[in-house]
């Protein structure tokens, strides 16, 4: 998706750089080059600002006993041995990779088979993208409270429409009951807030496929499920990269969901990485340990998007 | 050959038409929950969203609107400029700055806030909206600003030089020429800004201590964790339509310019 070759098409360049006439020309080219600079500098002073300074202040954290209200003191690597001794954040990573995988398998699916049905110009289907992309309008926090309302036994109709089906006998609590009914309930409300939005992404690479390769594959006799393998995914890599990256990406750092919907409960059992971070900063008020937990995450997720850009590059070479 | 054609378009109308429900189905029912009350429908849960000891307060909404209003402001603002920079001039450093700013994507969120904490408190800007309005900002600059490039880039020219022929100056053509050229973006990227900010609910969480203080977002959310007892569950859904309304009108309206700036610019190769 980074393709940072050089787009600007610079008219000047190229004109005869060692005659007289070039002068004004050079000139001009470094009064260009100051515009950019001036034009460039609110991006450059938020991203050295608010993203350099506290990656680098989050590494410096860790490396100290940093309590909320008294000043640091260096301790390094307690906060780091800290996290081999933590039982939470053993159970925690466990349970935030297992959703991971999870959610990246149904989402990439259902996202796909949603892109897959509404890719053509056919009747009804602005309707139908529009209704997959509106759960994406809802904030995913207010969508978290709107499941849990829906999924509730007091004012909810899913335990009444199934029990009606016959598929569930009484009562069942779906968001605190059991740790596997918890995680469906958080799977099944990223699943419905998410879809569209992926579904969106996977168009955009859908309908960039030339339709003269489809023609091509007709002509010589190839079947769907052999267009779709053959065709459809190779020339799909790039955007499928990206999807699964931000898929990955964001299950690793789920949160809202399970603050909202389950309370990490029962048992913590849906306690995320994220939730833990969380804790220990606010609740234990032990930034040092939260920073450190920080680091780890943010090590894992730099080396997975290093290989994952690694496979993109090689493969569309 | 004409039966099977027949028959795989009803598949899909079925198909489709079901799913649509499934989607649309949480949306309706949360609209319907919030105005039905013990004895037929009404705005009584609205009322209690309202009044309730632990609900929510007209400064919430305030608050929501300022850091809206601020991060949609400062993200075209900055995205502007920088994406006119990007995909228009050549200048030292700009491919590293360029893949910085994307690398904001890599590095998300969670595991940067506790440092934010900090660093806004030493800025003097801890427990403010501005402080939380920048650092929305920041979270929103990789896709802002690669979009803006793309759409800059895409504009001829021809355009460009003709104007400077006539003695525009540069910020005069950017004004003039170049950002009625590129409004699907901007489009794009200010949607996307308000969706974010008004909804954001993990970034506030962190950055904001005092009740006063909150977003409506924070203040619904903590009409559920901080109820010990029993959940006002009608309330919450209330809450959740208050809070889902603005953003879905803007999106219904605003769907063909999303999507289209979407597909036109955000994924390109």
């Amino acid at each position: 998706m980074t393709t940072t070759t050089d787009p600007t098409r610079e008219r000047t360049a190229g004109a005869g750089a060692t005659t007289p006439a070039s002068r004004p020309l050079r000139r001009r080219r470094a009064r260009r080059a100051w515009l950019g600079i001036a034009y460039a500098s609110p991006t450059a002073a938020m991203v050295v600002l608010f993203f350099l300074v506290p990656l680098v202040l989050v590494g410096w954290m860790s490396l100290h006993r940093w309590p909320l209200l008294a000043p640091p003191t260096l301790n390094a690597p307690d906060n780091f041995t800290g996290i081999a001794d933590n039982d939470l954040v053993r159970s925690a990573t466990w349970f935030t990779v297992k959703y991971t995988l999870v959610i990246t398998v149904l989402l990439f699916a259902i996202s796909l088979g949603l892109a897959l049905l509404v890719q053509h110009r056919r009747p009804g289907v602005g309707m139908f993208r529009t209704a997959f992309l509106l759960p994406m309008a809802v904030g995913f926090a207010s969508a978290s409270l709107l499941f849990l309302g829906l999924l509730s036994d007091e004012i909810g109709p899913v335990n009444d429409l199934l029990g009606r089906l016959g598929l569930v006998d009484g009562y069942v609590s779906w968001t605190s009951g059991s740790a596997n009914s918890a995680l469906t309930s958080a799977v099944v409300l990223v699943l419905w807030r998410f879809a569209g939005f992926n579904m969106l992404i996977l168009l955009t690479g859908l309908q960039a496929i030339p339709p003269e390769i489809y023609e091509a594959a007709r002509v010589d006799g190839a079947g769907r499920w052999q267009t779709f393998r053959r065709i459809t995914l190779p020339l799909m890599r790039p955007t499928i990269a990206l999807v699964l990256t931000l898929m990955v990406t964001g299950s690793l750092l789920a949160f809202d969901q399970f603050w909202i919907l389950t309370r990490g409960g029962p048992d913590n059992s849906t306690t995320s990485l994220v939730m833990v971070i969380y804790r220990e900063a606010f609740i234990r008020l032990d930034l040092g340990s939260a920073a450190a937990i920080s680091v780890v995450l943010l090590g894992v997720l730099v080396v997975f998007n290093v290989i994952q850009l690694g496979v993109l590059r090689r493969r569309s070479n | 050959m004409f039966d099977s054609r027949a028959r795989s378009r009803w598949g899909y109308s079925v198909t489709g038409a079901a799913l649509a429900i499934l989607f649309l189905f949480p949306l309706l029912w949360s609209g319907w929950a919030s105005v039905r009350t013990g004895s037929g429908f009404g705005l009584e849960n609205y009322d209690r969203l309202f009044t309730s000891d632990n609900g929510i307060r007209p400064h919430h909404v305030v608050n929501s609107v300022v850091v809206s209003a601020l991060t949609v402001g400062g993200t075209l603002v900055v995205a502007t400029l920088g994406g006119y920079a990007f995909g228009r001039f050549r200048f030292p450093g700009r491919d590293l700055l360029f893949l910085l700013t994307l690398a904001i994507l890599m590095v998300p969120y969670a595991t940067i806030l506790i440092a934010l904490y900090v660093l806004l408190g030493w800025l003097g800007l801890e427990d403010t909206l501005v402080g939380l309005s920048l650092v929305l900002i920041m979270f929103q600059l990789p896709f802002s600003i690669f979009m803006m490039r793309n759409s800059f880039e895409a504009v001829p020219h021809e355009l460009e030089e003709s104007a400077q022929m006539d003695g525009c100056a540069s910020f005069g053509t950017l004004v003039r020429i170049m950002l009625p050229a590129v409004r699907p973006g901007l489009v794009t990227v200010g949607l996307f800004a308000f969706l974010t900010s008004w909804s954001e609910f993990f970034a506030p969480l962190i950055l904001l201590n005092s009740t006063d203080r909150f977003t409506t977002t924070l203040a619904v959310v903590n009409m559920r964790t901080a109820s010990h007892g029993s959940i006002d569950y009608a309330a919450l859904e209330a809450g959740v339509v208050f809070m889902a309304v603005p953003c879905l009108v803007l999106f219904a309206f605003m769907q063909r310019s999303y999507v289209r700036g979407f597909t036109s610019g955000a994924i390109k190769g």
